[in-house]
């Protein structure tokens, strides 16, 4: 203990780094965020089942309730129900993640990795990368669980429909992970992702498809970019590819994701880069 | 830990030694550690423009300790966050280290170490991966990045909890590790936001003598902001006193008390209460 420090002093470059190193730090900060995040998450053994415990428990207690039902679409039931529950859990995970930065912010975590060459952004997408991961692993576990129910879908199906959920989840995540940085307390931040999710999750036509609703319904809920999201996954669980529903889902959730990540690009940046933000 | 500092024991409660120069042969460069003009800060609130920060200016010398006061909401902790980028100025200009604040933030991140009052631990994190991960966010490469955290671990007294969660670690233990943390990268400039606020007394003593080991051993330049007199007192070579987003009072701990004591024999804190007027003492100051 209490050997001498160091006296060598750190090399600091005063020249500008090429692009090509800007875009390796880049790279590199990222996995560095993304391999932090994922050893918490990987050290809380109950936050992968806690986080999907919702859509399970709707899967397991409210999916066979629809089996005998004419839901007004192609196809069976849960090849429409299943769909709905991977993208409920891509919503509920997905804007709640901004908790744990929110929770680093307060500790100081943030702060401190602030004050080093860490990008701004590389720390929102390492966070994000972290976030698609996990939901993706989630959505696996549910269609494997819905597959046991009695779900049937090719495997291209199931592979496009899990690409549909890492968009999304993406995008939430980024965008919960922005907001994160604007809100102080979690109590806020629980409110307003709980005040934005509820509506949003009745007005995607999640649990029972959209067909159902009478015509206002129908209409409020296409301005609801998770509903493409959602019919289009049950698209491709039919073995549907080339069908407009699908196109639209692919442009709205692509769409989606590319304004969130702008608009988290912008939280993230501002963030006590101004007087704005008392300290 | 006890033994960790024991040759420097001697110095606790004695003379603070005088700042080494930067040793090896190549000679530094004339120039200071931190340069603040005009430095300020205001808020824009809903109710109005609150300001912050006033203009300060300060010059820092290489190797210098700085005890930088105030009364709550003076101003300190603005200025800190600003000096270390996380803050934009709303005026003024500084150079730290040698980088202009607002021109280079990205080479001013790379020449110090910031603790923050709250820390910036992960309580779940281990005590190496918070090392390694601070080395690696520093740009160095893994094998160096793991080197690092021993060598940090060795000189902090932290060898034998690298492995332990940081949750793990005492109030001393977890605040030398947030040093050790913000020594990663040989910092020229160290900030240290009242790093011992909620400490025992021996872990405050043996935090003293860190921070002046750390000077002395690397010539560090330790820029601290602190509530506790006798700690400024004890450890700063040049103490700044700022009030309402100003300077209100510079100079060494004694030139402190002599000037801006009531009297003869007066303390740091009887100099700071009249300098602040919140002490009993209500006499005018002229700075």
């Amino acid at each position: 203990m209490g050997t001498a420090m160091t006296t060598s002093t750190a090399a600091v470059a005063t020249t500008p780094t090429p692009p090509l190193d800007r875009f390796r730090h880049f790279a590199a900060d990222i996995g560095l965020i993304f391999g932090r995040c994922l050893r918490a998450t990987l050290r809380s053994k109950t936050n992968m089942l806690f986080g999907m415990l919702q859509p399970l428990l709707f899967l397991s207690l409210f999916g066979p309730l629809l089996t005998r039902l004419d839901l007004g679409v192609d196809g069976s039931s849960w090849q429409t129900f299943v769909p709905g529950v991977l993208v409920q859990l891509t919503l509920l995970g997905g804007s709640y993640v901004g908790l744990g930065l929110l929770v680093e912010r307060n500790t100081g975590v943030v702060d401190r990795m602030r004050v080093t060459p860490l990008s701004p952004m590389a720390m929102l997408l390492g966070r994000a990368l972290r976030d698609v991961v996990q939901l993706v692993v989630q959505s696996v576990l549910l269609i494997l669980l819905g597959l046991a129910f009695g779900l049937r879908a090719p495997l291209w199906g199931i592979v496009v429909g899990l690409a549909f959920v890492a968009v999304l989840s993406g995008a939430l995540a980024a965008l919960s992970h922005g907001l994160a940085m604007r809100i102080a307390t979690p109590p806020e931040f629980a409110a307003v992702a709980n005040t934005a999710v509820m509506p949003l999750m009745l007005l995607s036509g999640l649990l029972l498809p959209m067909s159902l609703a009478p015509d206002w319904l129908e209409a409020v809920s296409r301005a609801v970019p998770f509903r493409y999201t959602a019919d289009a996954v049950r698209d491709v669980f039919r073995g549907e590819l080339t069908t407009g529903t699908v196109a639209a889902g692919a442009a709205v959730t692509v769409g989606l994701a590319v304004l969130c990540l702008m608009a988290a690009t912008r939280l993230f940046r501002g963030t006590g880069r101004s007087g704005a933000e008392r300290g | 830990m006890d033994c960790d500092f024991a040759i420097d024991c001697a110095s606790i409660g004695g003379m603070t030694p005088p700042p080494t120069p930067e040793p090896g042969p190549a000679p530094s460069p004339p120039r200071a550690a931190l340069d603040i003009r005009a430095l300020s800060l205001t808020y824009a609130l809903k109710s109005g423009p609150v300001q912050a920060v006033r203009g300060i200016d300060l010059t820092v010398p290489r190797g210098e300790i700085l005890g930088f006061l105030g009364p709550n909401g003076a101003g300190k902790t603005s200025t800190l966050r600003m000096l270390t980028t996380l803050l934009r100025p709303t005026g003024g200009e500084a150079q730290v280290a040698g980088h202009d604040l607002l021109a280079e933030p990205s080479a001013v991140r790379s020449c110090i170490g910031y603790v923050a009052q709250t820390g910036g631990l992960d309580p779940a994190c281990g005590v190496r991966e918070e090392l390694v991960t601070q080395a690696r966010l520093h740009r160095m490469p893994k094998q160096a990045a793991r080197h690092r955290a021993e060598e940090l671990a060795g000189e902090l007294g932290l060898t034998g909890l690298l492995d332990r969660p940081t949750a793990a670690l005492s109030g001393g233990q977890r605040r030398r590790l947030e040093i050790a943390l913000g020594l990663v990268n040989h910092p020229e400039v160290l900030f240290l936001d009242e790093p011992t606020t909620g400490l025992d007394p021996g872990s405050r003593a043996e935090l003293w003598e860190l921070v002046r080991r750390i000077r002395r051993e690397r010539g560090t330049t330790v820029f601290l902001t602190t509530h506790y007199l006798d700690e400024a007192d004890a450890l700063a070579d040049r103490i700044v006193v700022v009030d309402g987003g100003r300077t209100i009072a510079e100079g060494t701990p004694e030139a402190l008390k002599r000037t801006h004591g009531p009297g003869p024999g007066a303390s740091l804190q009887d100099a700071f209460l009249a300098l602040t007027g919140r002490g009993p003492s209500h006499e005018p100051v002229a700075v």
